[in-house]
């Protein structure tokens, strides 16, 4: 690890007159649970890391107008034991949970399961981003059973976002502040399919800090399911989460977004779609996972992806509808 | 001579009872000071440079700017220009420094130029491998063609079981302190008494002037033998320090890539029988790889435990491969010569729409112990609810989880290896023994403790203990299942011998012979007449201001009927498995183990938990994932190197075959037997749900889903 200043600002303000013009100027830390592996591994080597734990702005659980808001800095353990969260969006409690670790939910925060960086072997092993050598890439060559099998850009890594499928399906913002004010952006546009080894996965600047994510209290039912080898800390192998607006039995609006399967979070527009007027039952609820898979293109050693989607939408539907 | 044999089963106090391991709360409290912890004075960290090619050759290295680094205090080349680097994360330098950041920024500082050179770093397709295969030649008995061609029944299939790593939680490493002529070591190490010697011989230094201590590892599993270059480094940079002591443990990536592997096994095998179960022949075609050397396989073992099937023709292959060289891993070859013997009869079985067990019954006589494996069969039936639960392949009930069981089994030697005994009495009433031997994790302090408590007739409280030392007497490495079996003879060879002076010192003060007397209780007694009697202190103090020191040894060669070798051993699955999404769960393994006397059953019994644990580990997610485009593994972490977790193991049922007669065959090792099985017995559990074949374990999602979707490896 390369040596660095370590910056504890109290205030938003200060945190981000302590950040820089690129991400090697500075880094934010808050629970570090990726920051730290990234730095050890030489992933990373900021100049400054900018402790964001002490900005009591970036904190707790809310309600806002006719949105919950939720801190950046909020745990997953929190954000897991949320009354308003466990009664309103079960979508993000089973994700947080998904998680597995006691130590990760313990430390790891909203804003950081964001702005994770990918686990891609070969970008974790210092190839960089798109894994490129000698113009091939090395995904694509090589050893690619946790990679995407949607994206179909350079980028052949999975977002490792637990949160940001459920957050994309709740119709979430990700509320963002920098040096310019603040703003705030669709959880769906926050993802970013890299075109360079350069370039972010989220829609962020090196000046800029997540603040919190705003999430609708809408009248919805949603759910979570995460295909998953081990009870403890595991990455998923795919993801669906799903959010049902209902009317009676029927389903007035769905969303479905896949998660672990594309460099960004995926929309299944057309399972989402497919859904509008029927109800939810085992024949709608996998004819929906058809749908979900049917953009996938597999790599050489992950076609049984696309079997993972179709079910993890499944469930997930037959989740959520029994919430209805 | 004495009488060293073992107290009659009835008559036993202490051996035999379910004792709680001593060093458990030291355990679970962190109290326990694993080398890795040792910290002596003023020691320095030391750091290691790897290759990040496959293959590669050194044109020139500088290690200028390392040295000027402020806080180096040495800098050592491993491999000089010219040098040929066979796999990634090969050692190229070490670094010795104040601070473990200053070791790491030397490492960073030293500049290599590398020729890269063409690498093969897999083997799962031997057609891939081009000239880096090597048969060994074709063994044949009887007429294997003829009698595929005569048999009713022939299946043939492919199987493949990956490289796998050790993952030692402690990695490999040590602490070393050169200073004048004698050398201090703290090593995590299997092998106390010798392991010094290895050092000795790097450093070129007198054996005797190297001290080796070590009171705890974390874990070794056959990987922890020698000193290695990272200990003998480790010397040589304490020694260019000044005599500082310098640390120096792997990483986590070097640990799961070069410091040991368990190679692969893949293997074509076309099987027959008669209609009726009886096996005809076994033909195999196989390859593995263990590294850059290739790796050795014994074929003999092909089909394993049924190795007297009539017709038998085995072909091995051994693959040079650009990756880190294997070390024994808890009974090498066996469970992966298990898994290909065991999941091919069990498809035999299936295409002959017979019920696995009766196959395995039916052929027991094909075995060296039938009677065992016959009993072992039905008892693990009755635990598991064979016939209760059992279904012909494939799962027909409706849903996504579809349930099986599947069999399994193994067999070990475990004769006791050489050990020394010193056992000393104090006219103050207290015992020690002391030996160079090791607990790796097994119990080895508590069944030494146990019958040294059984042989003195005293608490195991009242007993000291002394191992983790080369300066005690010498005693085996632990490997091979070989330590119960050493130390037990030994300890009760020292302690009878120890025994028999206390008696002589106080037969005259109780007017009997020695020979009439007895240690029982806490008491001196005539035998038959306990009224005559002294207290242990008593009788100690009768040696006045002396003391009495005796040896005991086990000689492999005469071990006096105190241990042998040779185990069976049954396990028997039951999982679930989701077809829609392939994950793979454990509702329960059951493990019934024979091992002749058994000191401990319930540290046997945790044996036999750890061997299954294992087992599980690598049937449904252990393996080494090697790139061909880098050269590099891509899983050298605990991330997607996956072990399962205490909720992904289900429930283990242990039976441990506790009889008179096997009892009377005395001590035999145990930790290797009991994860022979696991693996095949889970797999076949896999097929019976799921009703096809996974080829290649492990039964990951991946795996899984290809096989159901009939789709082959790419």
């Amino acid at each position: 690890m390369k040596a660095f200043e370590y910056a504890n600002p109290t205030s938003l303000k200060d945190a981000l007159g302590l950040l820089g013009s690129s991400w090697s100027d500075a880094n934010v830390l808050a629970g570090g649970t990726d920051q730290i592996s990234l730095m050890k591994d030489g992933i990373h080597a900021p100049k400054r890391v900018v402790n964001i734990k002490n900005i009591k702005e970036l904190g707790g659980i809310k309600k806002a107008g006719s949105n919950l808001r939720i801190g950046a800095t909020v745990t997953l353990d929190e954000l897991a034991g949320n009354a308003m969260v466990r009664g309103e969006f079960p979508s993000l409690v089973a994700a947080a949970r998904g998680v597995g670790s006691p130590q990760i939910m313990n430390m790891g925060t909203v804003g950081g399961d964001l702005c994770q960086r990918p686990r891609c072997w070969y970008f974790r092993n210092g190839f960089g981003l798109l894994a490129m050598k000698d113009g091939k890439s090395l995904v694509e060559n090589g050893q690619n059973e946790f990679h995407a099998i949607f994206g179909g850009g350079p980028a052949k890594f999975v977002s490792a976002s637990s949160l940001g499928p459920a957050f994309i399906a709740l119709g979430a913002k990700v509320e963002i502040a920098g040096a310019s004010g603040k703003r705030s952006v669709d959880a769906a546009s926050f993802f970013k399919s890299p075109a360079s080894n350069d370039d972010r996965e989220i829609d962020l600047k090196p000046n800029e800090i997540v603040t919190g994510v705003l999430v609708p209290m809408a009248k919805t039912n949603d759910a979570t399911y995460e295909v998953r080898v081990k009870e403890g800390l595991d990455w998923p192998y795919a993801t669906a989460s799903v959010s049902l607006k209902m009317k009676g039995s029927t389903v007035e609006s769905a969303r479905v977004v896949l998660g672990h399967v594309g460099p960004t979070p995926v929309v299944a527009e057309q399972a989402g779609s497919m859904l509008a007027g029927k109800s939810i039952d085992e024949s709608t609820a996998a004819q929906a996972g058809e749908a979900a898979a049917s953009g996938a293109q597999p790599l050489s050693g992950n076609a049984y992806k696309v079997q993972l989607v179709k079910t993890a939408v499944k469930r997930a539907l037959l989740e959520a509808a029994k919430r209805a | 001579m004495a009488n060293y044999s073992w107290p009659p089963m009835e008559k036993r106090r202490v051996i035999g009872k379910r004792i709680s391991r001593l060093d458990g709360p030291e355990k679970a409290a962190g109290k326990a000071k694993y080398n890795s912890d040792v910290r002596p004075d003023g020691q320095l960290h030391g750091a290691i440079l790897h290759s990040p090619h496959a293959h590669c050759r050194i044109k020139s290295i500088d290690t200028s700017a390392a040295k000027a680094i402020s806080g180096v205090t040495s800098v050592r080349v491993v491999a000089g220009p010219g040098s040929e680097i066979q796999w990634a994360n090969a050692e190229i330098a070490m670094v010795a420094a104040r601070t473990e950041e200053i070791a790491r920024d030397a490492v960073r500082a030293i500049k290599v130029e590398y020729e890269v050179l063409p690498h093969l770093v897999r083997e799962d397709r031997l057609d891939r491998t081009g000239n880096r295969a090597k048969p060994s030649g074709e063994v044949v008995t009887g007429d294997p063609d003829a009698a595929l061609k005569q048999s009713d029944v022939v299946h043939e299939g492919d199987y493949g079981i990956p490289v796998i790593t050790h993952c030692c939680l402690e990695p490999h490493g040590s602490t070393v302190q050169w200073n004048g002529d004698k050398v201090e070591f703290w090593p995590s190490t299997q092998a106390i008494s010798n392991v010094g010697g290895d050092l000795a011989k790097g450093i070129e230094l007198a054996a005797g002037n190297v001290h080796s201590h070590m009171d705890y590892v974390g874990g070794g599993f056959g990987s922890k033998f020698q000193a290695d270059v990272w200990g003998v480094q480790a010397a040589r940079m304490s020694k260019e320090s000044g005599g500082k002591p310098v640390k120096l443990f792997l990483e986590r990536g070097p640990e799961l890539t070069i410091a040991g592997v368990r190679p692969s096994v893949y293997a074509k095998v076309k099987i027959g029988a008669s209609k009726d179960g009886t096996l005809t022949v076994w033909d195999s075609l196989s390859w593995m790889t263990g590294g850059y050397t290739g790796g050795g396989l014994n074929g003999d073992l092909f089909p394993y435990v049924y190795r007297n099937v009539p017709n038998r023709r085995i072909n091995h292959t051994a693959v040079s491969t650009n990756s880190g060289g294997s070390r024994a891993w808890r009974a090498p070859n066996h469970p992966q010569v298990s898994y290909v013997t065991c999941a091919a009869m069990e498809d035999l079985a299936a295409k002959i729409g017979m019920d696995p067990l009766d196959m395995f019954m039916k052929n027991a006589d094909f075995t060296v112990r039938p009677a065992v494996y016959r009993a072992q069969l039905t008892k693990a039936a009755e635990m598991i609810e064979w016939k209760k639960n059992w279904h012909p392949r494939g799962d027909k009930t409706g849903g996504a989880i579809k349930r099986g069981l599947g069999l399994a089994v193994g067999t070990w030697g475990g004769a006791g290896h050489p050990s020394e005994c010193r056992s000393t009495i104090f006219a103050d009433g207290t015992v020690e023994l002391s030996l160079g031997s090791q607990d790796i994790g097994t119990g080895t302090r508590t069944i030494i403790t146990q019958v040294a408590a059984e042989t003195f007739g005293l608490p195991m409280s009242a007993i000291k203990l002394s191992i983790g030392d080369s300066t005690l007497p010498v005693s085996g490495a632990s490997g091979g299942s070989t330590t119960v079996g050493g130390v037990s003879s030994s300890s009760r060879i020292a302690a009878i011998n120890a025994l028999g002076k206390l008696l002589e010192a106080v037969a005259p003060a109780m007017g009997v012979a020695a020979d009439e007397l007895e240690a029982v209780d806490g008491k001196i007694q005539q035998k038959g007449k306990p009224s005559n009697s002294m207290t242990w202190k008593q009788a100690c103090s009768k040696l006045g201001v002396g003391k009495i020191q005796e040896t005991g040894r086990n000689d492999p060669r005469n071990p006096q009927g105190l241990n042998t070798l040779g185990v069976g051993g049954v396990q028997m699955a039951d999982v679930s498995v989701d077809i829609e999404t392939g994950v793979v769960k454990i509702n329960k393994v059951v493990a019934v183990q024979d091992c002749g006397l058994v000191i401990n059953p319930k540290t046997a019994e945790s044996q036999v938990f750890g061997g299954a644990i294992m087992g599980i580990c690598a049937a449904i997610m252990e393996e080494r994932v090697m790139d061909e485009m880098t050269g590099r593994c891509l899983n050298q972490d605990m991330e997607f190197y996956k072990l399962a977790g205490i909720g992904d193991i289900g429930e283990i049922l242990v039976h441990m075959d506790i009889t008179p007669d096997n009892d009377k065959r005395g001590v035999i090792g145990l930790g290797e037997p009991a994860t022979i099985p696991t693996i095949a017995c889970i797999a076949n559990a896999c097929a019976n749900a799921i009703g096809v074949r996974v080829p290649t374990l492990p039964l990951t999602p991946r795996n899984v889903l290809n096989a159901l979707a009939g789709r082959r490896m790419a």
